[in-house]
């Protein structure tokens, strides 16, 4: 039986469900303010998760009018709801086809300051030529090119991250240098799709290099996250990925018993007007049907997706971490202060040090 | 009731303005730094916090610029974090439309001005080197000639898109189902020169509407660019009636884009040095001048001017009798200063007079030059200098730097800011939640 088994919330708007934002305790006149977010981090915190995951597009959800349309910049809500916690790790999500990885590299580092180290990042692509007109810049090149770009992309966000050594300022007032140039690098990347010159304008983060994750169901995707991520995010059990720590992924509706979560999701179905369904596994039960699920599996982690915010949250915080706790499969306080400590990560070297 | 002064914080730069090796000096960018001049601003009741933005290291002679702070966090994530820190501090910072897109900086601000409750502002800057550039993928393409084209096209596209949200578009009504008002909200559409773009905003309308718009820019299309589109212009000006020509000039341009003459609001950058009496404040200012000019720092001074490797010459000497290198400029990269000396050769000319007529020193002349504080005294000499500027038309107010980071707004803060009060001349309460109502603009 695991004794670390690492737990991570999914948070999307009003939950992962399509009517989840009608469910009674829903907040949906919230979903734009920053007392929401911070609420949704402070009972992930209470729960001692590992981190939150923030979703982002850079096109709308839907064009439903029963829908939640609209969302805010994900970088941007992690940034202003990290100070107010001390342990939980923010992993928001960027797209990588249509950004500058210059300006990705030092919000992500900027980040992981005012969270004191507790900062990541979840990199994904967008196919979608509707997205693609939002930039007017370029058609949408083929599958495996957008994924070979954020491989470069994520391969310049890590080098300018290191273009600056831990000791580079050194405030010398007897020479009158406030850095020591040697210590700044250019990252001169050049490939298919980009150059970058560097170095960063933003001196190395705390964690050095905050984590990179990325969902993969695809071959393509798997390759992806093994060239650049320290954290996968699965959805079929036996992922074939090798190398970052995998993070399986459930959407999870919780009731009392089986048959109120059951008549819940029912609901949020019929409301919906039709079944939910995933790329993920969907989890319909209590709290101690789960966990006993999860220590079945024995797998590092999971990603749980609420349906319902914050309802299915507060069940993780408050029935399935207590539920793990009792069977000494989860932690009853953190033992670290940065995301990489809280995964086990060292802090590493950096690739231009001498 | 007096004309109310408007006071905001600029963040210290990476210039030779800031004093890193001051013994109160702090981090540049830990958190904590940020965090503390902030607050002191919001307990002064300013109008609001400001952060510049260069997007690459400077250099000169080919190598990184060390002699300066070097280093500053991403500005839109920064001051998200800084909104979890106040609640009623405008939180405002330099996006150059050169490297950015519309579509994404508009979501940015937006989300932002959403986090803050309403105090987001934007200072839009148009840089066209390709110095710069290298560190963008889609990097060094806009000619100078083209940069308010530019920067006028992004604005007005980024308008677009916020507007593409009207205010009542979310319902989140739970007992009709309806989340938004109607199926194609954020639809916009733009095609001109710079962008050809459309389809769908994903960010509703902030609480502001529209972010402030900050401007700076003294040229004649700067002015009428900022007349037409901005909230609130930066300049500098080194007197009184300079000051009054500019704010008459910009103010007056005001009238044919229907704006009233309070929609723009005028705020020249300034420094201070404080002391007990006006004569401490006096020798204090000299020792802060000469920290911010060393050597070291005069000699890379005068080298961006001429244009050439200057290090064999002795800062306590005299000028050097070679002529500045005319033509393209190759010794200083990433600098906006370099642009100020568009003669060289006149400007050798005038430095080389004013030396002589002083008996000054290289030193001594870039002090001359590069580093008068704007306000030196004591409190209420100070006040009083603020006040009389204000009240006589040459400006609305201040953009206050400091030289010691974090703390050195505190002694304004404290000392002049009661004063400023005390004449019924500045706000002793926030009247309203949003970076809008302490402008007092629309």
């Amino acid at each position: 039986m695991p004794q670390n088994l690492r737990l991570a919330a999914a948070l999307d708007g009003a939950g992962w469900h399509p009517a989840a934002w009608r469910a009674p305790d829903a907040r949906p006149g919230e979903l734009f303010t920053a007392r929401y977010w911070a609420d949704l981090a402070a009972e992930a915190e209470r729960g001692l998760l590992d981190f939150v995951t923030i979703e982002d597009s850079l096109g709308p959800q839907t064009d439903r009018t029963d829908r939640v349309q609209g969302r805010l910049d994900a970088v941007l809500i992690a940034s202003r709801i990290a100070p107010l916690t001390r342990h939980l790790g923010f992993i928001p999500t960027i797209v990588t086809t249509h950004t500058e990885p210059f300006h990705i590299s030092k919000a992500i580092a900027t980040l992981d300051y005012v969270s004191s180290g507790r900062g990541g990042v979840r990199v994904r692509i967008s196919a979608q030529q509707s997205e693609s007109d939002h930039f007017g810049r370029r058609q949408v090149p083929a599958h495996e090119e957008l994924f070979d770009e954020a491989a470069d992309y994520v391969e310049v966000v890590r080098r300018l991250w290191d273009s600056w050594e831990d000791d580079a300022e050194i405030r010398d007032a007897a020479t009158g240098r406030f850095v020591d140039r040697d210590k700044l690098h250019y990252i001169d990347f050049e490939g298919r799709f980009f150059s970058v010159k560097g170095p960063s304008i933003t001196p190395r983060p705390p964690q050095g290099q905050p984590p990179v994750a990325v969902l993969a169901h695809v071959p393509v995707a798997y390759r992806l996250a093994e060239r650049s991520a320290d954290v996968v995010f699965v959805t079929e059990p036996e992922a074939p990925v090798q190398g970052p720590l995998v993070f399986t992924d459930l959407v999870v509706f919780f009731g009392d018993s089986e048959q109120e979560a059951e008549e819940r999701k029912a609901r949020l179905d019929a409301i919906a007007g039709a079944e939910y369904r995933s790329d993920a596994e969907i989890f319909v039960g209590t709290p101690a049907q789960l966990a006993d699920r999860l220590l079945d599996h024995g797998a590092f982690g999971y990603r749980l997706r609420p349906a319902v915010l914050p309802h299915d949250l507060t069940a993780i915080t408050r029935g399935l971490v207590p539920e793990l706790q009792r069977r000494g499969a989860f932690r009853r306080e953190y033992e670290a202060n940065t995301l990489r400590g809280l995964l086990g990560l060292d802090r590493p070297a950096n690739r231009y040090a001498a | 009731m007096p004309k109310q002064i408007h006071l905001a914080a600029h963040f210290p730069g990476v210039n030779n303005t800031t004093v890193w090796s001051d013994p109160e000096a702090g981090s540049h960018i830990e958190f904590s730094s940020f965090v503390h001049l902030a607050q002191t601003a919001e307990r002064a009741k300013f109008d609001f916090f400001f952060l510049a933005e260069g997007l690459r290291l400077r250099e000169q002679g080919g190598r990184i610029y060390d002699l300066d702070v070097v280093g500053r966090p991403d500005t839109f994530a920064v001051l998200a974090a800084l909104a979890a820190v106040t609640d009623r501090l405008g939180l405002t910072g330099t996006i150059n439309s050169t490297f950015n897109e519309p579509y994404e900086v508009a979501r940015q601000f937006a989300s932002l001005d959403h986090l803050s409750a309403g105090r987001a502002g934007w200072n839009v800057v148009t840089s066209w080197d390709a110095f710069t550039g290298e560190n963008f993928r889609r990097g060094g393409y806009l000619p100078e000639d083209q940069r308010y084209v530019r920067a006028k096209r992004f604005l007005e596209t980024a308008a677009e898109l916020f507007d593409s949200w009207r205010a009542g578009d979310v319902l989140a009504d739970k007992e009709s189902g309806r989340f938004v008002a109607r199926a194609d909200v954020g639809a916009f559409e733009r095609h001109d020169e710079q962008f050809d773009i459309h389809g769908r905003f994903t960010v509703p309308r902030g609480p502001q509407g529209r972010p402030v718009i900050l401007q700076a820019g003294d040229s004649e299309e700067g002015r009428e660019f900022a007349a037409a589109t901005a909230d609130a212009i930066f300049t500098r000006h080194g007197t009184k009636e300079a000051g009054q020509q500019f704010y008459a000039d910009v103010k007056g341009r005001l009238a044919k884009y229907g704006r009233e003459r309070s929609d723009l609001v005028v705020l020249p950058a300034a420094t201070f040095v404080l002391g007990d009496t006006d004569a401490e404040a006096q020798e204090l200012a000299d020792v802060v001048r000469h920290q911010q000019v060393s050597g070291q720092t005069a000699i890379r001074f005068l080298e961006q001017v001429w244009n050439r490797d200057l290090s064999a010459y002795d800062p306590d000497g005299p000028l050097p009798e070679v002529d500045p290198l005319v033509g393209e400029h190759t010794i200083a990269k990433g600098r906006a200063q370099t642009r100020m000396y568009r003669d060289p050769l006149d400007t050798a000319k005038q430095w080389r007079a004013l030396a002589a007529e002083k008996n000054l020193s290289i030193r001594e002349l870039m002090i001359q030059i590069q580093a008068r504080q704007t306000f030196i005294g004591s409190p209420r000499t100070v006040a009083e200098s603020i006040d009389d500027l204000v009240q006589s038309d040459a400006c609305d107010g201040f953009i206050l730097v400091p030289h010691v980071t974090p703390g050195g707004l505190d002694p304004f803060a404290d000392k002049v800011v009661p004063l400023l009060q005390e004449r019924g001349v500045f706000r002793t309460e926030y009247s309203g939640p949003t970076l809008r109502d302490h402008l007092g603009i629309p």
